[in-house]
């Protein structure tokens, strides 16, 4: 066969990535439109009031309340969903960025070698191994101090905090050694100790990277179904203490996602509830992408 | 050329034989790995108010030696630093000398513009704050006066919070000067500082230097433009294979260079 014009395969190659756009732009799109239609659908056809659901505190969807309408309030959930999120940042944060910052600024050599292949590994682990780990060392813990069953927030959040350790602490240390080599030699030159030019140079430089890194680490944490599920104790309740069981959005689709037949009101409401995951997470690489472009904006 | 240099250097030279040198080395040499020897019996003397260019081709050892003044090769591993560096009447070579202390007096410009992605307040304020100055009004000073004395001050007092990225190359040098002059620093050393600038930048940089020299700084530049060597500094040291060939008042090192390979090097036959 004869070979190609230069500007046919020009025209070839676009055409062959063009597809390629195309297909992740549909699918991606087809997703959001299904997950939207189905879950505005609990609104638009059953009849569910927006607001009742999303500040009804009573999870009950085969119960018709006195008006005959299902009750669905979804806070329980939306506030599981939150709680555990923010709660395991809390526990990770300092730990991500006190790991990250000894593995690029204090001892890279064991930080190279060591500490993130042991990450990589953490990363590796499936969700339903931490589950089980939770459910036999976290939940009989708590249980031990707290008296209660051991299942709730405080579980689910240590959980999830060891699941999105890893991927926070790898952010984080690729923003640290982003940072230029230049900026650490002139601080030091202008006698600054490590600390100094660490705290005011160095963590200053990455902050749009530590931000984004912890995004996506909430982000990861917002969407974790199965090992939250496992230790959080699924009773869709706002739970008055970290250590009573609760439910997150994403352990209650997961629980009754498969018992419900297409179409029935529960159904419905389930999908409005992956609707709330779809949207915060599109909230969150929102943020990412604000960050990002912010400091591009200030720093050039 | 040699006009300029003469006017500039009669004075100084003067000033120079009468006072005590700020900055000494005797015997200086570098080692990389205990064994690798990057530069070696460098002894040299730096005045107050005096520019001193350091001039030699690639891989000659002068930025190394740079290094060597502000023990800035501490930072790097397995690089040891023989000999006696003595600044302030004492040697600063030793295990115990506090570098943080040290560098305030002798500070460093680098080659590439690598202002700290601040604003330009903060790029100014980030060393005395490091070394206690907490006094906002007092930084406020430091500020004007280290911009002022890099003559940067009247391109950005208006902009003083604006990201030092806003700047041009030349502007981001002079505001590392500045950052560099924050400290009140009685040496400053400067690797290259213009070989990432345009002419005109370069030569508001030569213009900062003077300056900066005229407050009773001891200005000690690598460069590798010899032009430059000639036009801002009063004393010349060239460096070659890591040792010192020759050192003295520029224009004599230009006019008539003692040794035949320094000759070989002004006179653009190797370098």
């Amino acid at each position: 066969m004869k070979s190609l014009q230069k500007h046919q395969l020009e025209r070839v190659g676009k055409s062959l990535t063009g597809f390629c756009i195309a297909v992740v732009i549909l699918v991606v799109g087809s997703l959001v439109v299904m997950v939207a239609q189905r879950g505005l659908s609990a609104f638009a056809v059953d009849g569910v009031d927006l607001w009742g659901f999303l500040s009804g505190v009573t999870w009950n969807p085969h119960q018709p309340d006195a008006s005959g309408a299902p009750t669905v309030g979804a806070l329980p959930m939306i506030f599981g969903s939150f709680a555990v999120t923010l709660l395991s940042c809390l526990f990770v944060i300092p730990f991500a960025l006190g790991s990250a910052i000894y593995t690029v600024e204090v001892n890279p050599k064991f930080g190279n070698t060591v500490f993130r292949p042991a990450l990589e590994l953490l990363v590796g682990i499936p969700s339903v191994v931490f589950g089980l780990v939770g459910l036999t060392i976290v939940v009989p813990w708590i249980r031990g101090w707290s008296g209660g069953t051991g299942y709730g927030i405080l579980a689910g959040s240590l959980v999830l905090a060891v699941m999105v350790l890893p991927t926070v602490t790898s952010l984080i240390i690729d923003a640290l050694n982003a940072v230029p080599a230049a900026y650490r030699m002139s601080s030091s030159a202008l006698g600054g100790t490590r600390w100094q030019n660490t705290w005011h140079i160095v963590l200053k430089a990455a902050t749009p990277g530590i931000l984004t890194a912890i995004i996506l680490g909430m982000a990861r944490a917002f969407g974790e179904a199965l090992a939250v599920q496992m230790v959080i104790g699924n009773a869709a309740t706002i739970p008055d203490s970290l250590v009573s069981p609760a439910a997150t959005l994403t352990s209650v689709l997961t629980t009754s996602m498969g018992n419900e037949a297409m179409g029935t009101v529960y159904n419905d409401v389930l999908w409005s509830l992956a609707l709330i995951l779809l949207l915060m997470s599109l909230v969150f690489i929102l943020i990412v992408h604000i960050i990002g472009n912010r400091s591009e904006v200030k720093h050039g | 050329m040699m006009q300029i240099t003469e006017r500039d250097t009669r004075g100084a030279a003067v000033e120079a034989e009468m006072r005590e040198p700020v900055l000494a080395t005797h015997d200086v040499g570098v080692r990389y790995d205990e064994t690798k020897v990057a530069l070696s019996g460098v002894n040299l003397e730096f005045a107050a108010g005096e520019v001193t260019s350091l001039i030699g081709p690639s891989g000659c050892g002068k930025s190394t030696f740079l290094r060597c003044l502000n023990l800035m090769n501490r930072e790097i591993p397995h690089c040891h630093i023989d000999g006696e560096i003595v600044y302030d009447g004492h040697n600063i070579n030793t295990p115990d000398e506090n570098l943080y202390e040290l560098r305030q007096s002798i500070g460093m410009v680098f080659q590439i513009p690598n202002p700290f992605r601040k604003s330009i307040r903060d790029n100014i304020t980030f060393a005395p704050r490091c070394h206690g100055i907490k006094d906002k009004k007092r930084l406020d000073e430091i500020v004007e006066t280290s911009l002022v004395k890099a003559a940067l001050w009247d391109e950005v007092k208006d902009k003083l919070d604006k990201s030092a990225y806003a700047l041009s190359g030349g502007q981001r040098q002079r505001l590392c000067i500045a950052r560099t002059l924050a400290m009140n620093p009685k040496v400053v050393l400067m690797d290259e500082p213009c070989s990432a600038l345009d002419p005109i930048a370069t030569f508001s940089i030569e213009d900062t230097i003077g300056q900066i020299a005229g407050e009773g700084i001891s200005v000690i530049i690598v460069t590798h433009n010899i032009e430059q060597a000639a036009r801002i500094s009063d004393k010349t040291a060239y460096f070659l294979l890591g040792e010192v060939v020759e050192w003295g008042d520029t224009d004599a090192v230009f006019s008539d260079p003692k040794d035949k390979r320094t000759q070989d090097y002004l006179t653009g036959r190797f370098g």
